[in-house]
């Protein structure tokens, strides 16, 4: 199976991001690089809106993510309330 | 009235999808003249899947923020003179080239986006074509901010437009992107697109973000990962778009195998120069060619191609060519530039002793073999005081237009040369990938202007090669181009470095 | 007691890029300038494009319009992306608390059927004009010459999307977020007589070659006449109508306009200015444009606002017209 992953910037923000995206999907890997916080998991990961919301402490929206993204890696799926990576095969 | 609740997919396709309209007053292929040449077939454009749903006003919104941040840290790193953090002088011929060689390729993207934003049937494409040219306008405005401070302080950035169009290795960047963009709207998207955006971007990006993240560069450092936010976009579009073609029509196949075949050998073509500057250029080094070809191509690809083996799409051409490569051609080139430092517009230079044996443990079954006693001569000949340049000009590669350096890959003592015969004039050619790309579509590749050539036919001005470096490259002869030692970069650093 | 900070003072060795230097002097520069001066390949483009054999890539000769050098079209205003997209966000913040606040207060349930009514059949359907009009700066910005004049018309392309998708959505507040307003706008513009000599000329403009001439047409032309009626006199009346809460789903437009206004302005004036050949030939164009708009807009233009409107907004045109030199 394929690693689908997603890298983001290592600021405030994307913590808490990146502790949904744990929470979500425990057995994805995240590795922390310079200035970069990369998360890989097998086939498919998931960011969702309200696990972001609940660690963040305001509302927030799935577009928002622009802002602190680097790169990702997969078929993107995205809708008001998740954004998805998976590879078909 | 109650309010229906719309979904962001819903929401989207009422605000943009149904703008467009069937022409009654004039012939809509007048309009959108583009769209069957090359052959592909579009059966339905409202199949069109948009995977970023980014209205106009929610683009302008999270891109603002975006620059706020980059914007203040161009400021902090000028108003701090940030320029000195960098680890070492040399560093900065690797973003000379960057300036020079890659910024122009991000306007051509600007260029060619809005040209298929344009050309382009289905108003889903459009948008999102139209976006990302809006987005490397960005990508070469920011760029050219962010190497602003660096030319006030170093040589060889000051002249980037101008050497772009006519510096010897700097057609090969710049022929590769106006093979692209005088393709067909359809070539143009699966070379652009998918090709370099997809499959080839992190073998542009990591090298020189990872090596100014390495090596000190703030500036460089933070514009890359602003950037690649937008390569998200990007490389979401270009996966997008060779599904679509695959899905709309099985006579699209062969076409598309094709344009990757030749896309992925003219990238990978295109990424020598990069690779001799993650190699050799970075003091700090992130990590070999060689390791980053592995992660980012055969790991990564591989897992892109099987998704797409459902298709019925094959690995390019090739790739087993690229894979023998890869344990050579940052060699080959950087062996290329050292010995032409007189005619670069940036500094050269002998690896150290300690990045001598980092080359020797990342290339086990190469370096030592081929390449130390090359280096170990011109230490020799430095050390007499006979450094050594090269006074006659390199043959090019008619379709890559780089030096012909490469070697056979199962001899690394031969250089490669191809060649063929087409209206009575002999071409030459560094690989079986550029020659068959040229005999594909000779009538395009017999137009190339060939720097070399076009010096030799009095076309540069001249006669002598210093005249045309100066004149006609407007090289800073003494200062742009030779070996770091002694060159007035690194004596000013050296300057600053006890006063500041 | 003033606290000096020191910093060390470096000499830097040159203030800007050669080519800057070389236009404005040994100076530093602006972001605006060292953004977009030269930084178009103008020499030595390898091949011709496949789909205009006859062209280059980069060619100055898709125009009729001659110019010395391409970059006396400086924007007054001065964007570049980074100040594009910040100054865009600004204007999409009170945009966003104005909708916001329009659907938060159901607004629309204090419009009367007659005005919602009036909204569908002359408003909505501009969201497919301003569709024509991103499809015409797209093609100005990919077929035009140097980067200030390309760069201005992709920022005015993108704006036209935004603006469509503003009109769009008035649309879904009109109804509710059915869809069954913009579906009715649709068919009004595909088949109400009101609206094909307006869906004639976009047709027409997006089979016109010299892209000048569509910038011409489309922001010279359409844009006054339009802008005018739409954004200036219907904003009027519907203020007189008791539907001053409609003009703020339309500010957006309002302060838009009177931003690119300027930069269309100095376009016009700097081509006019550069010689008699193009002068002359940018009346050809207008007149020849303005004809076919001011006869598609009498009939919409008098149901929806009365006889003098279109004359109104013609006088605006013909002031601009002025103010650039043009029919003197």
């Amino acid at each position: 199976m394929s690693k689908v992953y997603i890298a983001l910037q290592d600021n405030d923000e994307s913590r808490y991001i990146v502790a949904a995206i744990e929470a979500d999907n425990p057995d994805a890997t995240v590795i922390y690089m310079p200035a970069m916080i990369r998360i890989e998991n097998e086939c498919n990961l998931t960011i969702n809106r309200e696990s972001v919301e609940e660690q963040m402490g305001r509302d927030w929206d799935v577009q928002e993510l622009h802002i602190n993204l680097i790169t990702l890696g997969g078929n993107v799926e995205e809708d008001d309330d998740s954004l998805s990576l998976h590879w078909n095969e | 009235m109650t309010v229906k609740k719309l979904n962001i997919k819903d929401k989207y396709r009422l605000l943009t999808r149904d703008l467009d309209w069937d022409y009654s007053y004039h012939e809509r292929k007048e309009a959108f003249p583009f769209e069957e040449f090359e052959g592909i077939k579009i059966t339905d454009w409202s199949k069109w899947e948009d995977p970023f749903r980014l209205t106009m006003d929610s683009y302008w919104k999270y891109q603002a923020e975006k620059e706020k941040k980059l914007y203040a840290i161009f400021d902090a790193f000028s108003q701090n003179n940030g320029h000195l953090n960098v680890s070492d002088p040399r560093y900065v011929n690797a973003i000379k080239i960057f300036l020079t060689g890659v910024s122009p390729l991000e306007y051509q993207a600007y260029q060619g986006f809005a040209h298929v934003g344009r050309q382009l049937g289905g108003v889903g494409a459009r948008v999102a074509c139209q976006m990302q040219s809006l987005d490397e306008l960005r990508h070469v405005q920011t760029q050219i901010h962010a190497m602003s401070h660096y030319n006030k302080f170093f040589d060889g950035f000051q002249e980037f437009s101008h050497m772009h169009d006519r510096v010897w290795y700097l057609s090969v960047p710049k022929s590769f992107f106006n093979d692209a963009r005088s393709a067909g709207p359809f070539e143009y998207m699966i070379a652009i697109g998918f090709s370099f955006e997809y499959v080839l971007t992190n073998l542009l990006f990591v090298p020189f973000m990872s090596g100014a993240a390495h090596n000190g560069d703030m500036a460089t450092v933070t514009f890359g990962f602003s950037a690649q936010s937008d390569e998200a976009r990007h490389m979401t579009l270009g996966l997008e778009v060779i599904k679509f073609l695959l899905e709309q029509h099985e006579d699209n196949l062969p076409i598309v195998q094709k344009w990757l075949d030749k896309w992925f050998w003219r990238g990978s073509r295109l990424l020598t120069i990069v690779a001799m500057m993650m190699d050799y250029m970075l003091p700090n080094k992130v990590m070999s060619w060689k390791e980053a070809w592995e992660v980012y191509f055969e790991d990564a690809g591989g897992a892109l191609f099987k998704d797409l083996a459902r298709y019925g799409i094959r690995m390019p051409k090739y790739s087993e060519t690229i894979k023998k490569e890869k344990e050579h051609i940052s060699h080959q080139a950087w062996w290329t530039f050292y010995t032409h430092g007189h005619a670069t517009g940036f500094h050269t230079w002998i690896p150290s002793d300690e990045e001598l044996d980092w080359l020797s443990e990342k290339y086990p079954d190469t370096f030592d073999k081929y390449y130390r006693p090359r280096w170990e001569l011109a230490k020799q000949m430095e050390a007499e005081g006979k450094r050594f340049y090269t006074k006659a000009l390199p043959q090019l590669c008619t379709t890559c237009q780089i030096p012909m350096l490469f070697t056979e890959m199962d001899d690394p003592t031969q250089i490669s040369y191809r060649d063929t015969v087409y209206e009575g004039e002999r071409y030459h050619f560094c690989s079986d990938g550029c020659k068959d790309i040229f005999e594909e579509e000779p009538e395009k590749y017999v137009q190339s202007w060939l720097p070399v050539h076009q010096i030799y036919q009095g076309n540069c001005g001249g006669p002598g090669v210093e005249d045309i470096l100066s004149d006609f490259y407007r090289m800073n002869l003494g200062n742009d181009n030779l070996d770091i030692k002694g060159s007035p970069d690194e004596l000013r650093w050296k300057a600053w470095k006890n006063t500041a | 007691m003033t606290l000096e900070i020191k910093t060390a003072t470096l000499d830097s060795v040159r203030n800007t890029f050669a080519h800057i230097e070389r236009r404005f002097g040994d100076k530093p520069a602006t972001r605006y300038q060292e953004a977009t001066y030269d930084v178009q390949s103008e020499n030595y483009l390898h091949y011709r494009p496949l789909w205009q054999p006859d062209k280059e890539l980069n060619d100055p000769s898709r125009t009729a319009i001659i110019m010395e050098d391409w970059y006396a079209f400086r924007d007054p205003r001065q964007l570049y992306y980074g100040t594009y997209v910040q100054q865009r966000a600004k204007m999409q913040e009170v945009a966003e608390n104005n909708y916001s606040f329009f659907e938060k207060r159901s607004l629309v349930n204090h419009l009367d059927d007659s005005i919602k009514d009036k909204l569908v059949r002359y408003l909505i359907p501009l969201r497919h004009m301003e569709h024509t009009a991103n499809l015409n700066n797209m093609f100005a910005s990919s077929y035009g010459y140097g980067t200030a004049i390309t760069q201005a018309c992709l920022f005015n392309g993108m704006d036209r999307l935004g603006i469509a998708q503003y009109l769009s959505r008035i649309g879904l507040i009109l109804d509710a977020n059915s869809g069954e307003a913009l579906a009715k706008a649709k068919q009004l513009w595909m088949a109400d007589e009101n609206w094909q000599g307006l869906r004639a000329c976009a047709e027409e403009m997006t089979i016109t070659e010299d892209w000048f001439e569509v910038l011409v047409a489309q922001d010279v032309v359409a844009d006054s006449l339009i802008y005018d009626l739409y954004y200036n006199q219907f904003d009027a009346w519907l203020q007189d109508n008791n539907a001053q809460d409609v003009g703020m789903l339309m500010e957006f437009m309002q302060v838009w306009a009177k931003e690119s206004n300027r930069w269309v302005d100095a376009v016009l004036k700097t081509a006019a200015a550069e010689s008699d050949e193009n002068k002359a030939l940018l009346e050809q164009w207008i007149t020849k444009w303005k004809a076919k708009f001011m006869q598609s807009l009498e009939a919409l233009s008098g149901e929806m606002l009365g006889g003098e409107s279109l004359r109104a907004a013609e006088a605006v045109l013909n002031k601009r017209l002025a103010k650039a030199g043009l029919y003197k």
